[in-house]
């Protein structure tokens, strides 16, 4: 299929246009009680049908977690305590965020590509309606990102793709223990003088599995039946204890 | 060990929540206080969300105080009757309480409302304990020195409405607890708590009840308060992480048994000084973190503004 797919694009492309066919170690990560992150293997291969151009090729891989709308708080000291003052709502930040390339960023891709295709953390998180809500509302975006990075939960790993011959893929990007279920999106590019020449995108199901599963849609679907049990599983549990004490000191 | 929780999403080491569980266990069993104020700000430094260290904490609660309240019954030292009047106030204030807190929540302040009602009640529960627990260790250090009466006549005690509490020894109108257990289940319902650390200061110096009474009926009307609240949680948002829980309670109903036990061998008085230490503590830490310069000036909330 993905062969039939390469044909077509090459006849479709102009001569001396490069293509990017990707794969994924693996399409699907199962979130157990004792998950304690993941490895991914990106690879990939250039695929041309023209001899290779001149300049320097460049590849970026990304990987990004379900996102959704934060709220940034910052502190003040009021009346002598620290208090949550000014905060800026970000329109959509994604739950996670990894960056890998070939070379550093600013170098590699141009500003207008990182735009058009959102590649840069910065960039990736969206801050529309962030303006005009504080007086310095970016400084609110970089501390969004700062947290993150701190939590790893955005990485950056400048000269993590490895690039052979021009032509083979490779980039290992490790999931954290603190993931959120969802779609999970990988992209490739591939950059010649700054400007995106290729994308290839692929999906990454991360779901909770087994006893995970059961529990998280359960407090969800049947919140009542859930809270119901918590408590019995509380109350047996103290008695239990209760009673097995009072044995053993007999 | 690690383990990942469904409902909080984080991965944490099994060894360290059991651990947690134990040790607010052996207090609960200890002093009778659900042990919420100190498991919840706990949970939530070793990185799992505030909501679901509230939800989590209080389900965690419940089972240390059934726990405890078994132990205590064996030696009839639950006043039921008390327990229930109590309970009756501590669902009107509760009530009150989430409603209040829900237009806190909306308004964006309801952590600096948390934080200061903890630092507030907190400081003066303590302050006033520790007072009354060294001049009654004092008293007792000198034999010779006189007795003071059980408990002093106030105008509490000509109140309509009164009631014969057997079990505590008191004669009294029921209208003092129930506002008691209206005031404490108001405040729990704020602060995310069982109540049980303002609960038996106000047994013991307010009604005048019996130390050991006054553990175990506390713990008898936290069940109710905290199965209350738990459920509300699970209703409203979906935020009790039912494994962690488990976790928390395994350590929990062991350590609330080998508490209970530590705190018949103890004296009144010292356990009074004991718990007046602990809450003091509590409040002192909250304080410094409202007054010293935070490390870190920006926090993050999933979620949009109102």
């Amino acid at each position: 299929m993905i062969r039939l797919l390469l044909i077509l694009l090459m006849f479709a492309l102009p001569a001396g246009a490069e293509t990017v066919v990707a794969g994924l170690s693996q399409n699907r990560v199962a979130i157990t009680a004792n998950f304690d992150g993941s490895e991914i293997l990106v690879f990939g291969a250039v695929a041309r049908d023209a001899p290779v151009p001149p300049g320097q090729l460049d590849v970026i891989v990304t990987i990004e977690g379900p996102a959704g709308p934060v709220i940034v708080r910052r502190k003040a000291r009021r009346a002598g305590i620290w208090v949550n003052t000014d905060a800026v709502g970000i329109d959509t930040a994604p739950s996670f965020y990894a960056i890998a390339t070939t070379g550093p960023l600013s170098e590699i891709l141009s500003e207008t590509d990182n735009l058009r295709h959102r590649i840069s953390i910065g960039r990736a998180v969206r801050t529309i309606g962030a303006s005009g809500q504080a007086a310095d509302s970016p400084v609110f975006t970089d501390a969004l990102i700062r947290l993150r990075r701190a939590s790893g939960v955005y990485l950056v790993e400048d000269g993590g793709v490895t690039l052979e011959r021009d032509t083979l893929i490779r980039a290992d990007v490790r999931l954290p223990a603190n993931l959120t279920e969802g779609i999970f999106r990988a992209r490739i590019f591939l950059l010649r003088e700054g400007r995106v020449v290729a994308v290839e995108e692929t999906a990454i199901d991360v779901q909770k599995a087994g006893i995970e599963r059961f529990l998280h849609r359960l407090a969800l679907d049947r919140p009542l039946i859930y809270g119901i049990l918590s408590l019995s599983l509380a109350i047996l549990a103290g008695w239990l204890a209760s009673a097995a004490f009072t044995w053993l000191r007999r | 060990m690690q383990l990942y929780l469904p409902i909080a999403e984080v991965s944490v080491n099994a060894l360290t929540l059991l651990g947690l569980g134990g040790l607010v266990g052996v207090l609960s069993g200890m002093f009778g206080v659900g042990g919420g104020f100190l498991i919840t700000p706990l949970l939530m430094f070793i990185g799992v969300p505030p909501g679901v260290a509230v939800a989590t904490g209080a389900n965690q609660v419940v089972a240390s105080s059934v726990s405890g309240v078994l132990a205590h019954l064996k030696r009839r030292t639950v006043d039921f009757r008390m327990g229930l009047v109590l309970l009756a106030g501590g669902m009107i204030g509760s009530g009150a309480g989430i409603w209040v807190f829900s237009i806190l929540r909306r308004l964006g302040q309801v952590e600096l409302l948390v934080q200061l009602s903890y630092v507030v009640f907190l400081g003066m529960i303590g302050v006033m304990m520790l007072q009354e627990s060294l001049r009654a260790m004092h008293r007792a250090s000198r034999p010779g020195a006189p007795l003071r009466r059980a408990h002093q006549h106030y105008l509490v005690h000509r109140l309509p409405l009164k009631l014969r509490f057997r079990v505590s020894g008191l004669y009294i109108s029921v209208i003092p607890p129930m506002l008691v257990g209206a005031v404490v289940g108001f405040l729990a319902a704020i602060m995310g708590v069982g109540g049980g650390f303002i609960m038996v200061p106000a047994m013991i110096y307010l009604l005048g009840m019996p130390t050991k009474v006054v553990v175990g009926t506390s713990l008898f009307q936290i069940i109710f308060v905290t199965a209350f609240t738990t459920l509300m949680h699970a209703i409203t948002a979906y935020s009790v992480d039912i494994l962690l829980a488990v976790v928390l309670i395994f350590g929990g109903v062991i350590g609330a048994q080998v508490g209970t036990q530590i705190g018949l061998r103890l004296k009144a008085e010292r356990l009074r000084l004991f718990l007046a230490l602990l809450v003091l503590s509590v409040s002192v830490k909250i304080a410094f973190d409202l007054l010293l310069t935070p490390s870190e000036l920006y926090v993050l909330t999933p979620g949009r503004l109102p």
